[in-house]
Order: structure tokens, then C-alpha cells, then sequence
């Protein structure tokens, strides 16, 4: 009997990549505060702003103005909060290290990683939009591609900030300011009520604002995305992704 | 030090004045060690030796800061991703995610392989069957020990790197898994384990290598290791008060006690012979012959500890 003769080799990439994005959902699925973080808090920023005037919005649209706020705040909060902190613990549980030595390899591991944001992203859009409409949120249909456009260049802008953090930072630390950023993003960036209008250079500080602003004239009013928001956001998507990949670390 | 191997296949490991430093320290100061394939080859050292810097040269997760390893004939970290699905790695501790159960991280790692062992079978001859829906973070030490050695082997290897592999585990699995390693062996896997177990190390590997400080201490077989002294003691008893100048220089001979002497030197098979003569002409009555040989804990001993034990009688 012979069980361990060797026998080595790697499985076919794309059966290695989905059973590595498969797991990372799981795992998404099974914390339940990043089940609240993705799903409870823009829910419920949805339908309190949305339907009661709990909040001063400039407009008397409520759920038109709040629902493309919730849709880019889940955005930021898969993208950069989640990934964030789930990257730093498991970097310091040698996770990281361990799947960069296995067939999976680290281009492999980066790859089902970005899926996997996709993944949930999508999800997650869809079920906001889905109960937005259910409440009577109207939008226009016309500029849609602009809107994902932006959309684009925020997950890669939170992408790149989410490693970054989880590579300098220790994963408590990298939980904390995650965790801060997120509700200073909240708090200022035109989500629930109307934010100060910090002009050009806000949309450059507060991503989220610009996005939010965005997804706004696109889909609320059919317009065009602000120039200034183009360049903010595709500022955000090269400087934080390039300075991640400098930075990265698997251990 | 065994050489490079020449023609056929490379050797599994071959380092040659590997350096490791962290800052200003200096972790391993040129190494230079080869595991043929199919062999065993055991890292013997305490903690601080330098042990895991070098399998983590090995295993491609640092470039040595000196000298070069080659791994299955290729470079660790220049040709990281074709060598990653050869090799078996178990890291000394982590490496897996802490909310996925014991199952799941194994078919996980089976899923990555092209031809990967049952991972039922696994479980089983592990002793993890119970433990299959169990998160990691709730396994005991030795339990994720055991998982993690399960992963290092289910995509059917022909290397494996063992970092302490029975560290934490209990009598019971740490017997499981030194039979399991010698399944390995039989089956023509290669194994570079580490340990600061010496009769881990004795019983498992055909080749040790005694790390000190970051340097190669001692190698050989644990044969070679342990009969390079041959008989270090011979111990008799006799009358007491037997004048041992007669036995010559060839000869240290004490009476540790009254009756009780020790000799050691030249104790070959002549030797023994000469020393036992020697008692019959003196007209001693001898009722008790015993004889120590150095056991690899002693040569290991008298290598990595400055004061050496071998001596005192």
C-alpha cells in the first residue's frame, strides 16, 4: 500500500479560484458584523432617511436622494471597511503567507479576493436597489453607465486603501480606523442629510461624498457625473492601489 | 556534508552557506545541508537556532541574505509558483482561516491539487473525523497541529517541510504522526522536519543535522552521531581498594565508590578484553560488568551547551 506516493500537481486555475472565492463568502457570510456592516446598516439608513423625515435633505425626493448615498456608502463599506479588517487579522493569522504557498499562489489569492468583493458588491446593490424600488424609489434609467463607471473607480480606490491599512497597520489598529473612516464618511458625506459643501477639494478628501454625489445626478437626475468627481475618484482608484502594491505584505 | 548530486534527479533541498539576518542579528550563519530524495533529514537545535529561518529560506518565504538553497532543483523564491503545488508545507502554528471548520480548510487545500488524497481517509487516520465541523479556533493546539500536517499532505507531495510537527500534540498523536512520517518515507516522500526532540529526531530521520547558534553543530546519521564514541564507560564491580595504576595510560579508571570503579578510553572490543585481563591478574573478583554508550541527547548536549555533560562520571 502505497497512500502518500507522490503525485503532485495543481489543479486546473479556474477550479482553484472559484473553491477560493466559495470560501472567502462563506467566511464573509458566517461574521456577523460584516453581515451588518454590508447589508443592516445601509438597510436601515434606506429606509429611515428614506421614507421619514428623521432627517434635512435639500430635496423633497427623500428616497431619491438617500437611496444612491446607501448605494455608495455599501460600496465603501465592502470595499474598504470589510475588506480591511478581514485582511489584517488574516494576515496575522499567516493566512495570507500560508495560501501565497499553496497552488492557489499570491496573484491567485489577490484575484479570488477581488472576485469575491465583486461578488458580494453586486449582491448588495441588488437587494438595496430591489427594496428601494419596492418603497417607491423612482430612478432614471438613462445614465447608468456613468454611474457604474464611478462605481468602478471607487472599489478600487477602497480596494487599495483597505490593503494599504491592513499592510502598515496592525489588525487592531487597522479595525479602529476602518471603523473610524467609515463613520466620518458617514457622518459627512451626504448620505442621510445634505453635507457642507466643501466644493472640488471635498470630493478629493471624501470619496463617498463624490460618489454619493455621482450616483445622484446619474440616477436621480439623469445627468451627467461631475468632471471634479471623475478626477477625484480616478485619483483615488491609481495613488492607493499603486502605493498598495508597494506596500503589500503577506506576513 | 554531503555534495551536490551529480546527473539524474536533484537532490530534494540543497543549501549551501545559507545566511539569515534579522537586523543585526544573525540567525544562521552559513549552513550548508543536502536531503537526497526519499530520505528524512531532522533540524536538530533549540529554540533560537536558527531552524525555522532556514526552512523558511527553504520554502521560499525569505531570501537568504547569504549562500543559496535550491529546492527540487529550483530556486524557492524565483520559481515560487512552480514549486508551491510539490511541496507540503506545516507552518509551526496558523496559516488557516480560524472561522472555517476543520473540513472545510482541508477541502479547501484538496481542491487546489491535482490529484489530492481522500480527505475523508485523512481525517480519519489523523484522528479529526469528530472534529470535521469543528471551527479551527476551537481545536486544541495539538488538534490544529494535526490539521495543519493533513493539509501539508493532501495534495499528494513529494516534499514536505515539517515545522516541529508533534509540538503540542499528546503521546497518543504524536506516535500517530511519526508513524505517518514513516509512511511518508516508505512511500518515497521526502522530509525536512525540524524538532528540538531528540528522540523525534532519532527515530524518524536518516540524517541529522545539529543547528548551534546558527551553525551546523554536527551531522550524520543518528548512528553516526551516537557511536562516534563507541563504549564511553565501562563500569565494574569488584573488591574495593584495587590499585589501578597498573592499567596503564591507554586507560582513565576511578573507583567512584568503594567497589565500584569506571573506566573509560580505548574501549574497542580488544580494549574491553585488555581492561577485563587486566582485573583477572590483579585477582579481582568482578560481579558486575555494565557498559554506557553516548546517546544522541548527550551528543547533542555536549554540542549546544558550553559545559560538556559527556564528561562528568
Amino acid at each position: 500500500m502505497s497512500t502518500f506516493a507522490p503525485a503532485p500537481g495543481r489543479a486546473p486555475m479556474r477550479a482553484i479560484l472559484s473553491s477560493q472565492i466559495r470560501m472567502e463568502l462563506l467566511l464573509t457570510a458566517r461574521r456577523g458584523e460584516a453581515v451588518v456592516l454590508a447589508m443592516g446598516v445601509p438597510l436601515l439608513v434606506l429606509l429611515g432617511a428614506g421614507l421619514f423625515d428623521v432627517t434635512n435633505l435639500p430635496t423633497g425626493d427623500r428616497l431619491g436622494y438617500v437611496v444612491p448615498g446607501v448605494l455608495a456608502l455599501t460600496v465603501m463599506s465592502t470595499a474598504f471597511t470589510g475588506q480591511a479588517i478581514t485582511t489584517g487579522y488574516e494576515r496575522s493569522y499567516g493566512v495570507l503567507k500560508r495560501l501565497g504557498a499553496s497552488p492557489l499562489t499570491r496573484p491567485g489569492l489577490l484575484l479570488a479576493k477581488t472576485a469575491a468583493i465583486a461578488v458580494q458588491i453586486v449582491v448588495q446593490i441588488l437587494v438595496l436597489a430591489l427594496v428601494g424600488l419596492a418603497v417607491g424609489w423612482r430612478p432614471e434609467a438613462g445614465a447608468v453607465l456613468p454611474a457604474l463607471g464611478v462605481t468602478v473607480l471607487a472599489i478600487a480606490g477602497y480596494s487599495g486603501l483597505a490593503l494599504l491599512l491592513a499592510s502598515v497597520l496592525k489588525p487592531e489598529t487597522t479595525t479602529g480606523a476602518a471603523t473610524l473612516i467609515y463613520v466620518v464618511m458617514l457622518s459627512v458625506g451626504g448620505i442621510m442629510f445634505g453635507a457642507p459643501d466643501l466644493g472640488v477639494a471635498g470630493w478629493f478628501l471624501l470619496p463617498l461624498a463624490a460618489h454619493a454625489e455621482a450616483l445622484r445626478e446619474t440616477l436621480m437626475h439623469g445627468g451627467p457625473v461631475p468632471v471634479g468627481v471623475w478626477l477625484a475618484l480616478a485619483a483615488w482608484a491609481i495613488v492607493w492601489p499603486a502605493l498598495a502594491a508597494r506596500k503589500f505584505r503577506w506576513e | 556534508m554531503a555534495g551536490l548530486m551529480v546527473g539524474g534527479d536533484a537532490a530534494a533541498v540543497e543549501v549551501r552557506d545559507v545566511v539569515v539576518r534579522y537586523g543585526d542579528t544573525t540567525a544562521v550563519g552559513g549552513v550548508s545541508l543536502c536531503l537526497p530524495r526519499g530520505r528524512v533529514l531532522a533540524l536538530l537545535g533549540h529554540n533560537g537556532a536558527g531552524k525555522t529561518s532556514l526552512l523558511q529560506v527553504c520554502e521560499g518565504f525569505r531570501r537568504p541574505d547569504g549562500g543559496e538553497a535550491r529546492v527540487l532543483g529550483l530556486d524557492p523564491v524565483g520559481d515560487h509558483d512552480a514549486l508551491m503545488p510539490r511541496l507540503g508545507i506545516m507552518l509551526q502554528a496558523g496559516g488557516v482561516y480560524p472561522w472555517a471548520t476543520a473540513g472545510e480548510i482541508l477541502r479547501l487545500f484538496a481542491s487546489f491539487a491535482a490529484n489530492p488524497l481522500d480527505t475523508d481517509m485523512l481525517l480519519d487516520r489523523l484522528g479529526l473525523r469528530k472534529f470535521e465541523r469543528t471551527r479551527f479556533r476551537r481545536l486544541s493546539g495539538g488538534e490544529q497541529q494535526r490539521l495543519s500536517l493533513a493539509v501539508a499532505l493532501v495534495g499528494r507531495p513529494e516534499l514536505v517541510f515539517l515545522d516541529e510537527p508533534t509540538a503540542g500534540m499528546d503521546t497518543e498523536a504524536r506516535h500517530t504522526t511519526w508513524q505517518l512520517i514513516e509512511e511518508l518515507r516508505a512511500d518515497g516522500v521526502s522530509v525536512l522536519l525540524t524538532t528540538h526532540l531528540l528522540d523525534e529526531a532519532e527515530r524518524l530521520a536518516d540524517d541529522v543535522v545539529i543547528l548551534r547558534a546558527g551553525r551546523v553543530a554536527a551531522t550524520g546519521t543518528p548512528a553516526e552521531l551516537t557511536s562516534a564514541a563507541a563504549i564511553e564507560v565501562l563500569e565494574l564491580r569488584a573488591g574495593p581498594g584495587l590499585d589501578l595504576t597498573g592499567l596503564g595510560a591507554r586507560w582513565t579508571a576511578a573507583e567512584t565508590t568503594p567497589g565500584q570503579y569506571a573506566i573509560s578510553g580505548a574501549l574497542d572490543t580488544a580494549g574491553l578484553a585488555e581492561v577485563l585481563a587486566w582485573f583477572a591478574s590483579a585477582g579481582a573478583d568482578v560481579t558486575a560488568v555494565n557498559t554506557r554508550r553516548r546517546t544522541l541527547e548527550d551528543v547533542y548536549l555536549s554540542l549546544t551547551t558550553p559545559t560538556p555533560v559527556g564528561a562528568a562520571q
